[in-house]
């Protein structure tokens, strides 16, 4: 039982559940079902790329290109759907999925082949990708009445009450779940990013890994781009700004050390889901939408604050132990 | 580069051919500019007349004078990215108080303030509780912005006092030359000095080197940084008063994305990002390379080859001559 109160994921459940009472206690239309199915398709995208995002800082990088190379492959689906209005839906799928996938490699080999710190590469790529969409658009936007009705409504068709697209991102969990726990690569991302001179001894190939976690998260972004502008029916060259922000704070509330080496899944999805409680809730109690942004910067300060405090406490815990026992 | 140089005697390095100085980081940097100076006077007849050279610095001085403080956070391992934000922060602040009827004076001294706190603040979060700058300033960046906007919402601040234009609009006296300008050249011989001539600046480069040997070396690690990213917040608040004196307004997104160009110029610049290692001259002459090449791909692709140009240079580099010798 005690093991259980020191589980991060457990703490932030408690916490969210204490959220849900205190805001449905001011205002009780925060508890109907069709709120919460809202929650849910609010923060399905967010969730899937914050998986993404999870590998990479796990492996100890930083991915702040996301949010651009959504808006690339969600701009490209977009006009792809509004040019040519006969490929079928699961091409377009596919397409955007492989957008995804090859501008992940691109951050992936400049940071593995080229060495070039993460957060420079993907700093870099943000900005020129957001640029390709510029170029791509030509400043212009692709709005609900230029995609086919089969585009715009893929995320809504709803089956049981929730939503494809809640669908998808529990698939999209599910698979990332054994991904990460049951394969060796999956744990050869844990190892690489607890300490990268030890994996190397141990025959862990750190370029490899490097490689693979930006171009799934690639791949990831890719199909998260396509449901973003179908969702939203409209495709802007400034979609997603400031999205990898949101991603990096689910990842921190949910638990994952900023330093690489630590963090789950569960966790992750809890911190997603979490960000999502709290936008819905200030809209429920009638606080402007200006707030977000700060709430949002003054929850990753705190999250982190707690991470790295508890994560001192939990290292102290585990040397007495050690010390106890022998 | 030091530590390669220290192994050979000193016959070696007096040995250096001229082929060697040619790949010298600065003087790549400046052939790079006077490529760009030429594309730019080929795009329009215009460009290198003197008044029209004087009056586009008015677009990237203010970014220059924040990069000065941000060549000392890069060296020492760390980085900025909230430095957008607190111009934001401070440009608001400043906006609320020339709302209340503050004059120039005050003004001036709540935008250095308000910056010096916010960047403070970033410094002690970071020393106090050991977390990465990268992180810590990824909050404080949608913080200080978030407060801008709860602050501002949609609306503008556009009521400023006359005399307070001077900061970003005048010229020294009859000449055609802007005040910033002259501003920015004083605070980059000062920053020049403290980082090349004094013990503040050689620490620097210790932290940045190996911060853990510095700290059993008596160099007070944590102050130093946090007295880096106090000054990297004043330096800010000093841009804000220029930017909201040359633009006479406040919006919540002012200086968007600016941080990007700000850390593109130090690294463009020859800082080493994994700290460690850099000098003045260098960003001096890519803060003015970036400044007359407004692009956003270009500014992206700039800082990757930025990185990448030292491995490739490495590689191209004529041996046994620089001190490329076999371990």
């Amino acid at each position: 039982m005690k093991d259980l109160f020191r589980k991060r994921e457990f703490n932030l459940f408690i916490f969210i559940l204490f959220i849900i009472f205190g805001v449905s206690w001011r205002t009780p239309s925060f508890l109907y079902i069709n709120n919460f199915v809202d929650i849910l398709n609010d923060t399905a995208i967010l969730s899937m790329v914050a998986i993404g995002q999870l590998m990479i800082i796990v492996t100890g990088g930083i991915d702040l290109s996301v949010g651009s190379s959504l808006a690339l492959s969600g701009m490209s689906a977009a006009l792809l759907n509004q040019y040519h209005p006969g490929i079928p839906i699961f091409m377009i799928i596919l397409i955007s999925i492989a957008i995804g996938l090859l501008l992940g490699s691109v951050n992936g080999l400049l940071v593995s082949q080229a060495k070039i710190p993460p957060i420079i590469t993907t700093l870099g790529t943000m900005s020129i990708y957001r640029g390709l969409v510029f170029v791509l658009c030509g400043g212009t936007w692709v709005s609900a009445h230029e995609m086919t009705e089969v585009f715009r409504m893929f995320p809504r068709k709803s089956f049981l009450g929730i939503s494809s697209l809640v669908y998808v991102s529990i698939l999209i969990v599910i698979l990332f779940l054994i991904f990460l726990n049951l394969t060796r690569t999956g744990r050869e991302i844990y190892g690489v990013g607890g300490n990268k001179v030890a994996s190397q001894y141990v025959g862990i190939n750190l370029k490899k890994i490097q490689y693979i976690v930006f171009t799934l998260c690639g791949g990831i972004t890719g199909l998260a781009g396509f449901l973003w502008v179908a969702r939203y029916a409209a495709a802007q060259s400034e979609t997603a700004i400031g999205f990898e922000l949101q991603t990096i704070a689910a990842c921190v509330i949910g638990g994952v050390s900023i330093t690489g080496g630590s963090g789950t899944i569960i966790g992750v999805v809890l911190g997603a889901f979490f960000m999502g409680i709290v936008y819905n809730a200030l809209t429920m109690i009638n606080v402007s939408p200006f707030w977000q942004m700060a709430i949002q910067g003054f929850i990753i300060i705190f999250a982190i604050i707690i991470n790295t405090v508890m994560d001192k406490r939990n290292q102290q815990l585990m040397l007495r132990k050690r010390s106890f026992n022998e | 580069m030091n530590k390669e140089n220290s192994v050979l005697d000193l016959k070696k390095i007096r040995k250096i051919s001229l082929l060697n100085i040619i790949w010298q980081w600065e003087i790549i940097l400046l052939f790079i500019f006077i490529i760009v100076i030429i594309i730019n006077s080929n795009l329009s007849p215009y460009f290198l007349d003197y008044t029209n050279l004087m009056n586009t610095t008015f677009n990237f001085i203010e970014k220059a004078i924040i990069a000065l403080p941000m060549i000392f956070v890069i060296i020492c391992g760390d980085i900025d990215i909230s430095v957008a934000s607190i111009i934001a922060l401070s440009s608001v602040f400043m906006g609320m108080a020339s709302q209340a009827g503050v004059n120039t004076l005050g003004l001036v001294a709540i935008g250095l303030f308000s910056g010096t706190t916010a960047g403070f603040l970033n410094g002690f979060i970071i020393t106090k509780f050991g977390i990465p700058a990268i992180a810590v300033t990824l909050g404080s960046m949608s913080l200080f912005r978030g407060i801008a906007y709860v602050i501002l919402g949609d609306k503008a601040f556009t009521k400023y006092p006359a005399s307070f234009a001077f900061f970003g609009q005048e010229y020294i006296g009859n000449t055609m030359i802007p005040f910033e300008l002259v501003l920015f050249f004083i605070l980059a011989i000062i920053f020049g000095t403290i980082l090349h001539k004094t013990t503040f600046g050689r620490k620097v480069f210790a932290i940045g080197n190996n911060s853990t040997a510095a700290h059993f070396s008596g160099i007070p690690v944590n102050r130093i940084r946090l007295i880096i990213f106090a000054v990297t917040g004043l330096c800010s608040g000093l841009a804000s008063i220029l930017l909201t004196s040359r633009i006479g307004s406040t919006r919540p997104n002012i200086a968007y994305g600016w941080e990007l160009e700000i850390i593109t110029t130090v690294v463009l610049g020859g800082v080493a990002i994994t700290g460690g290692k850099g000098n003045i001259f260098g960003v001096i002459i890519s803060i003015f390379i970036i400044g007359f090449l407004i692009m956003n791909i270009v500014v992206g692709l700039l800082l990757i080859l930025a990185i990448m140009l030292p491995e490739l240079l490495k590689r191209l580099k004529p041996k046994n001559s620089f001190g490329n010798v076999k371990k």
